[in-house]
């Protein structure tokens, strides 16, 4: 007879393996980092720039300038550039992150030789045609209007500006910034980030020594050089902040409570990583089983670490029933004193190291999140030790060291808290 | 290509074993054949509360979330207006676990009145966030009755209003269950590194114990066609007008189901399509213009949205979308310009099969349609469509008596 109530047996993941890449440089010494996968016949190629030369006065130049790479060059309209892509069935992507603006190709190997002369192209002599520009400023701007109106988009504005203030992490965009775009300063801008002593190549998929050739071919030379340097920042110590911005006609708020902690270089952040998914980081966090499934004040509520280049940072986040805006805030510090007071479980513990093991195995899906996995030790100086050591903290941590880690960086006096509704 | 094997139990559920030993995961989906389609006009959303509460513990397993944590995995689900699909994936050596959750709550449930309150309000939080809370969150709750008025799809997903679940009782919730979720109902994928004499193994120790049930004859009241054309306004607290456009088209299995795909991609699909560049970067009369299919089993809507610029008459903005539609039904398109978007198709289905996950609920999905041997013929079924059949298609669609336009305008318009 088959007894329900028992459940199977399981064993906990206890090997995860990488894809390494390969490292070959370009003829001008881009580097290029390969990992190969011979499964389907496609290939995903990313061109990442350092972001670089902040300046605060023109806090859009490298988001406008990665947005309109496409947008044409002295051979081709932006038109004609979408056709060829299009007509080969690639992807062009461009995305603008805090540390680093890239632009990826994804392509079926046999268009590969076709479709890199106009990725080429477009890095290196991309000119922002004023027409296009007046385009783009209209139509941000309009995008602008409709995002000031979520209540989760202004609180995280409010939340990133509050922590990072006037710098690349934090400062506030407004419609002026976009009048204030100039075409030049593009230009200016396009050359020294886009350069090629600036640019790190990522490869993933079916990509053989031909592919290389074409690569080199195209990349290799021809491309100039700059001397732009790479944003750095520094910022002061957390500091307790409370930042209320009143919606009359919200019939949810949006929360965003947080502090500046460490980034993915320090010894700390592999503990810190299990201490946020215990909190919030997993669908059977504190916060997801207080706050949404027992109280039923919100559809989803979690927290998060982000790791940049310069700062590390937690937040919590959720958007909640208006009128239980304020019983909500009260249930989420009492969860994170809570962690602070009180030793996990066993069975709690057991369960989140677990649940974090198949995490980590089921994000290495395809070839694409092994070199995901790549670029977040790459661009950081680690090397893949950083894994293992991950691997081995979450087999090994205690209950102890998740509440020291709690107390040492869970100080709700150094936290920024965000409302934006009612409260 | 996405190998598989497939077989039914003695209860009537369908099993289909997709195998890759790249992966050292495995995805255990399963798809029951109810959508927010299904529902009774005076308890809609119910469909997908349903699916929340399908998470609230089952017969035998208090938890259903926690005992899948522990062995590493991770699952989720959606509603449509057509089907509900549950998905986990997981280790591939903890996979007798996703049985074990997944058969005991097919089985029954635990009807705890604490997760139905807890649900009700979680959803009625979920309806807020995406729908009320949201500039033009509402837009499908009111395009919908307006492009359907006898077809349950006339209402979304989340419901008609927020009443509608706020009176959702346990009796409902019961009798929703005992109807729709039946192994004759569901259709269940198993994925990645599994062999199929495990799977089958394991499915007949798990599943094949549970009743048959009643199997359930979908009889909804189909739409006429559509006579004469729709036009409605609405104002709202938003900073730009939006216009929306739907058409009647064919359902899922229609043969032309691919040309009205193809010719969505000809309108919007990326920047080289016709209406980014004519009516975005040419004529500048939107900053957001799209064209999309709802992709539903019974007939669904080609819809045509955008967000105007400032200071553009929304009447100059919808005419200059028909001169768009009709050149598609005066003149062919280009045989450059369909080979671009059967190209674009191409990629698109390479690149999908790199997620195990979408190749499992596409496995489902398909089955459902009539068999999961259709995924791999589409490439083909793209590769036929003809320049004439854009253009009939075209002539068929838009058309002013079988629209639907809704303006979405700002209260300073009103």
């Amino acid at each position: 007879m088959l007894n329900r109530q028992q459940a199977p047996d399981f064993k906990q993941v206890s090997t995860i393996n990488f894809i390494h890449p390969q490292q070959k440089n370009l003829s001008n010494d881009v580097p290029v980092y390969i990992i190969y996968s011979g499964e389907q016949d496609l290939v995903r190629i990313e061109f990442l720039f350092n972001n670089v030369n902040w300046n605060v006065e023109k806090p859009l130049q490298a988001i406008a300038v990665n947005a309109m790479l496409n947008n044409g060059t002295s051979k081709f309209s932006s038109k004609e550039i979408a056709e060829q892509i299009d007509f080969y069935g690639a992807f062009f992507q461009t995305e603008y992150a805090q540390d680093q603006s890239s632009v990826t190709l994804y392509t079926l190997n046999k268009h590969l030789a076709s479709v890199l002369p106009i990725v080429k192209n477009v890095l290196s002599d991309s000119q922002f045609p004023q027409h296009e520009l007046d385009i783009y400023v209209q139509n941000q701007k309009q995008k602008l209007q409709v995002n000031l109106q979520k209540n989760d988009i202004l609180s995280r504005k409010e939340f990133a500006h509050a922590l990072f203030e006037d710098t690349a992490y934090g400062v506030d965009i407004q419609s002026r910034h976009y009048d204030e775009l100039r075409r030049e300063d593009l230009v200016d801008y396009f050359k020294a980030a886009y350069a090629s002593n600036n640019c790190t190549i990522v490869v993933s998929g079916k990509f053989d020594e031909n592919s290389f050739e074409l690569l080199n071919n195209q990349f290799g030379s021809n491309w100039e050089k700059s001397n732009a340097v790479p944003n750095e920042f520094s910022f002061s110590k957390a500091k307790k902040q409370s930042i209320y911005k009143e919606r009359p006609e919200a019939i949810q708020s949006a929360i965003r409570i947080g502090k500046i902690a460490v980034n993915r270089k320090h010894e700390d952040f592999p503990g810190f990583q299990i201490l946020n998914t215990v909190l919030g980081g997993y669908f059977g966090s504190r916060l997801m089983n207080n706050i949404r499934e027992d109280k039923g004040y919100t559809y989803g509520i979690g927290s998060g670490i982000s790791s940049l280049q310069d700062a590390g940072y937690l937040f919590i986040a959720t958007e909640v029933g208006a009128e239980v805006c304020a019983d909500a805030i009260v249930e989420i510090y009492k969860e994170i004193d809570l962690l602070k007071t009180t030793l996990i479980g066993d069975e709690e513990l057991t369960l989140v190291k677990n649940y974090m093991l198949g995490s980590m195995l089921g994000s290495l899906e395809n070839v694409f999140s092994h070199a995901d996995k790549f670029k977040n030790i790459h661009f950081f100086g680690l090397d893949y030790s950083y894994y293992d050591n991950y691997i081995q903290k979450v087999k090994s941590i205690t209950a102890e060291e998740i509440k020291e880690l709690a107390n040492k960086y869970l100080i709700i006096e150094d936290f920024t808290e965000v409302v934006v509704g009612k409260r | 290509m996405v190998d598989f094997n497939r077989f039914t139990l003695a209860n009537g559920l369908k099993v289909l074993v997709h195998e890759d030993p790249t992966t050292p995961m495995a995805v255990l989906n399963i798809l029951y054949d109810v959508g927010a389609r299904d529902e009774n006009p005076d308890k809609t959303g119910f469909a997908h509360l349903f699916e929340h509460l399908m998470f609230g513990g089952s017969v035998n397993i208090p938890s259903y979330d926690e005992p899948l944590q522990r062995v590493g995995g991770e699952n989720n689900a959606f509603t449509s207006n057509d089907i509900t699909n549950y998905y986990i994936t997981l280790p591939a050596e903890n996979i007798e676990t996703a049985f074990w959750l997944e058969s005991d709550r097919m089985l029954s449930l635990a009807f705890s009145e604490k997760s139905l309150d807890t649900q009700r309000n979680v959803v009625c939080e979920e309806f807020k966030q995406r729908y009320l809370n949201q500039p033009y969150g509402d837009v499908w709750l009111k395009l919908r009755p307006l492009a359907y008025k006898k077809h349950s799809y006339r209402w979304a997903t989340i419901g008609k209003e927020l009443s509608h679940i706020e009176n959702a009782t346990m009796e409902d919730v019961k009798a929703f269950f005992k109807k729709h979720y039946t192994p004759q109902n569901a259709i269940l994928v198993v994925g990645g590194n599994v062999k199929t004499e495990e799977v089958k193994k394991l499915a007949e120790k798990w599943f094949e114990p549970i009743p048959a049930g009643e199997k359930y004859e979908r009889n909804l009241i189909q739409e006429d066609p559509q006579t004469g054309e729709r036009k409605e306004t609405v104002t709202a607290n938003v900073p730009l007008n939006a216009i929306y456009i739907a058409f009647k088209m064919p359902g899922r299995l229609d043969p032309d189901y691919y040309a009205f795909d193809l010719l969505s991609d000809i309108l919007s699909r990326g920047q080289s399509s016709r209406l980014y560049n004519s009516l975005l970067k040419e004529q500048k009369l939107f900053s957001d213009i799209n064209a999309y299919i709802s992709s539903s089993l019974d007939p669904g809507l080609f819809i045509v949205e955008g967000k105007l610029v400032e200071g553009v008459a929304i009447e100059e903005a919808e005419k200059a979308i028909w001169e768009e539609l009709n050149k598609l039904k005066a003149e062919l398109v280009s045989e450059n310009e369909l080979t671009k978007v059967k190209n674009k198709v191409e990629s698109v289905l390479v690149f999908s099969e790199m997620s195990l996950l979408d190749k499992a609920m596409n496995l489902a999905y398909y089955e459902l349609l009539c068999d999961a041997t259709l995924l791999n013929q589409e490439a083909q079924e793209f590769l036929k469509v003809t320049a004439a059949d854009i253009k009939r298609i075209s002539n068929e669609t838009f058309n002013r008596k079988s629209s639907s336009t809704l303006y979405y305008l700002t209260e300073e318009h009103a």
